[in-house]
């Protein structure tokens, strides 16, 4: 045991070294101070701005912002669509797949641009390489870039400053931070084994005389962009956990920190945004607490394994059952809880089959949505709560509530109760609804409370745009419950996404107006070891309390069931 | 900006990023993948003829008693017969997995079934041996399934165990640094290798 959480140690270790770095290099490509990139990145960027018409000086305010935040992403979406209705006849098929289903394809698009990438098919047998290639995989940039984009907006309107161009942040997300750590990610883990091909899947003679088809494809560039940019749609079906998208040991560490090194840094860069890193130390120490104790517990279920087993081999066995040899309890374990906080989504084991206290977790992390949380929306999400809590502690103590000099009013409230409602009412109305018909349109495959814990988990991945899934759930087409998945999952996807983002950019353009509230000593200080503690315990309450009769329902009934 | 210019903007920006993201970088990785054919084509195995015989990544599945076990796998590691593949496996390849939860009665049936198997052949049911993997491609056993399959392969090949020890030895994937990840025994690697001797 001690030497799996040895490893776990050392991943995380390995992300806090990097943290700083990282998170003062965004700081710098945002703030717009010298990086080591400028002279790859300027000259590239000047021309595009020039090729693409965009006046990179023009500032946007908020409703202009999210204009361009909406059509751009709509374009993008009709763009793709139509790349899909058109696979049939395409090139880069080898496999001659046709196109989808109307809806497999709407839910696919929506689900991509909203960097979700839930996916109700198999990569294998829906998508060709070329809609992979240049649907999928550009999304992947594309929907990461915006949701960051949004992030830094926020956060420049939250201190004070314009919220500046959207399209000059987008391109700059790319140019300056995804491409580059892409391109050299791409190659190491081409090195490590990850395949890179447009040739037909083999089919080979196995050595006991049967045939294997070995599926393949332009699998590397894919997916270090499907990590890094935190989209998790896996190239295949059973995505990380397959050998050739997570050969070893060593790219399921490349692939760990990639997910979780964009979130984690982000935190920091806000806080020097706000021009008080203590501030952002402070609440990384607070997310990486919960995230310690999730994993925790997460480790523990897979290590001690499945009683119901144990008790018929006569022996203790960890769980292995939807792992890989080669990661193991640990790094399953790890993997599982830094997908799911970061909204990821892309799992090297099957969350299904975890023990119901790694069940658990997952759901905590999708209901949550700051643990990392998701690309540029996480930690966005992470400083709503400090605004909320702000509020009670201003109300509690009788102190005019104000963030980082500027003071929260009644719009700032409002808006901010928008984005944390949004979330419970897109999970558990859905989540009714299907539950009151188990039969025409749920499709659940495990009897028992786990079959709530997959209904839930499918809403509560849309919404929070995670995109893992208790995968046993008949969530696709040829199902005859699939066109209600798709459909109902599109909604909530959409709803999971655009509104928090349209409330964010709404609240940093109010919060830009405002006049700077000279510091006194009567200033409720937000970057105190006290103040941390009562955001972590609102972040709880609020976040947590919600959804606590579905996990009484779900994993926690589901843990009590098999140690009876 | 009226409606108008912003959508013209909204457009070029599509069709711009698209180029450099979807088509130039791509592109640039298939291109460095030419360097690194091995690699880049999935590290493919041929036997002495030059024949493909299945990759190192990826597994396969054994019944022979000649053979060392892999684990249970849900697509059967992605074969099918060709005569009777109404499914298409043959024509995509797949992976998948059980997806049983941990309270699933089906789970605990299989499971019990496979115990009287590997008890039958004599073989520990370790956790690898007993759950199926998470791909259904896994191309590892851990080091003790491996070890408890010995003394089957030595009586059905006449070879001595230390050699096939050895051979396990040979064929086992450390982990990373030695601290990253489980040691896996590649089967169809060390398979093909009793074959050779």
């Amino acid at each position: 045991m001690s030497q799996g959480l040895l490893q776990i140690a050392i991943t995380l270790a390995i992300v806090v070294i990097i943290v700083p770095f990282f998170g003062s290099y965004i700081a710098n490509v945002f703030l717009d101070k010298p990086t080591i990139l400028d002279r790859l990145a300027t000259p590239l960027e000047t021309t595009l701005y020039r090729i693409l018409g965009i006046r990179a000086e023009a500032e946007m305010t908020g409703w202009p912002y999210i204009r361009a935040v909406l059509y751009s992403n709509l374009t993008m979406a009709i763009f793709v669509f139509v790349l899909f209705a058109l696979q049939g006849v395409l090139p880069l098929n080898p496999t001659g797949l046709a196109a989808p289903t109307w809806d497999t394809t709407l839910h696919t698009v929506i689900s991509f641009i909203t960097n979700t990438n839930q996916q109700h098919y198999s990569g294998e047998t829906t998508f060709s390489y070329g809609s992979q290639m240049l649907g999928l995989g550009y999304f992947m940039f594309t929907s990461a870039a915006t949701g960051f984009a949004v992030a830094i907006a926020f956060i420049r309107g939250l201190t004070g400053r314009p919220l500046g161009n959207f399209y000059v942040d987008l391109i700059k997300v790319i140019t300056r931070i995804l491409l580059p750590i892409s391109t050299i990610g791409a190659v190491i883990l081409l090195l490590a084994g990850v395949p890179e091909t447009l040739a037909a899947p083999a089919v080979v003679q196995t050595l006991e005389g049967g045939s294997q088809a070995i599926a393949t494809g332009p699998v590397a560039h894919f997916e270090i962009i499907k990590e890094l940019g935190e989209n998790g749609g896996g190239f295949f079906a059973i995505n990380s956990a397959h050998p050739y998208e997570n050969p070893n040991g060593f790219t399921n560490l490349i692939e760990t920190v990639a997910l979780l090194s964009i979130p984690t840094s982000l935190i920091i860069t806000y806080g020097i945004f706000a021009g008080n890193k203590k501030q952002g130390w402070l609440l990384f120490g607070l997310v990486f607490i919960i995230y310690v104790g999730l994993i925790s517990i997460t480790a523990w279920g897979e290590f001690v394994g499945n009683p119901l087993v144990n008790q018929a081999v006569g022996n203790n066995l960890v769980n292995l059952e939807g792992k890989e040899v080669r990661f193991g309890w640990a790094q399953s374990s790890l993997f599982a809880v830094s997908t799911t906080g970061t909204m990821t989504g892309a799992v090297n084991a099957l969350l299904d089959s975890f023990m119901p206290t790694g069940g658990f977790s997952v759901l905590f992390n999708l209901f949550l949505q700051i643990v990392w949380g998701g690309q540029g929306t996480g930690t966005s999400y992470l400083f709503i709560y400090l605004i909320l809590t702000v509020f009670l502690t201003g109300l509690m103590v009788g102190r005019t509530p104000e963030i980082f000099g500027r003071k929260i009013e009644k719009p700032e409230i409002a808006l901010a109760s928008i984005i944390l409602l949004v979330h419970p009412i897109a999970i558990l109305i859905p989540s009714a609804i299907t539950l009151a018909f188990p039969e025409q349109l749920a499709g659940v495959s495990n009897p028992g409370f786990h079959g709530l814990s997959q209904v839930v988990y499918e809403y509560a991945s849309a919404a929070a745009n995670n995109g893992s899934g208790f995968e046993g759930l008949a969530d696709g087409q040829p199902a005859p419950t699939g066109l209600w998945w798709n459909l109902s999952c599109s909604v909530v996807l959409l709803a999971g996404r655009y509104i928090p983002i349209m409330a964010l950019l709404l609240l940093a353009d109010g919060m830009r107006q405002k006049q700077l509230v000279p510091e006194t000593t009567g200033t409720l200080r937000t970057d105190s070891f006290l103040f941390t503690t009562v955001t972590g315990g609102v972040i709880l309450i609020l976040g947590a309390l919600t959804f606590l009769p579905v996990l009484a329902l779900g994993a926690i009934a589901e843990a009590f069931q098999l140690s009876s | 900006m009226s409606i108008l210019r912003e959508t013209t903007t909204a457009i070029k920006v599509t069709i711009g990023l698209w180029v450099i993201t979807a088509v130039i970088y791509p592109l640039l990785i298939l291109g460095i993948g030419q360097l690194f054919p091995y690699q880049a084509n999935g590290s493919l195995l041929r036997n002495a003829q030059g024949q493909v015989v299945g990759s190192a990544l990826i597994g396969q599945p054994f019944a022979s008693d000649r053979y060392f076990w892999s684990r249970p796998s849900t697509t059967s590691y992605s074969t099918a017969d060709p005569a009777t593949d109404e499914a298409g496996i043959l024509k995509t390849g797949v992976s998948g997995a059980s997806n049983f939860a941990p309270s699933n009665p089906d789970l605990l049936e299989r499971v019990q079934e496979t115990i009287v198997t590997l008890k039958q052949a004599g073989i520990e049911p370790t956790a690898d041996l007993v759950y199926t993997s998470g791909s259904s491609l896994d191309p590892h056993i851990t080091p003790e399934a491996a070890r408890s399959q010995i003394p089957r392969i030595t009586t059905a090949r006449s070879l001595d165990p230390n050699q096939v020890e050895i051979l396990i030895t040979q064929n086992t994937d450390g982990r990373f640094l030695g601290i990253f990840g489980e040691p896996g025994v590649n089967v169809l690697r060390l398979n093909l290798a009793l074959d050779r001797i």
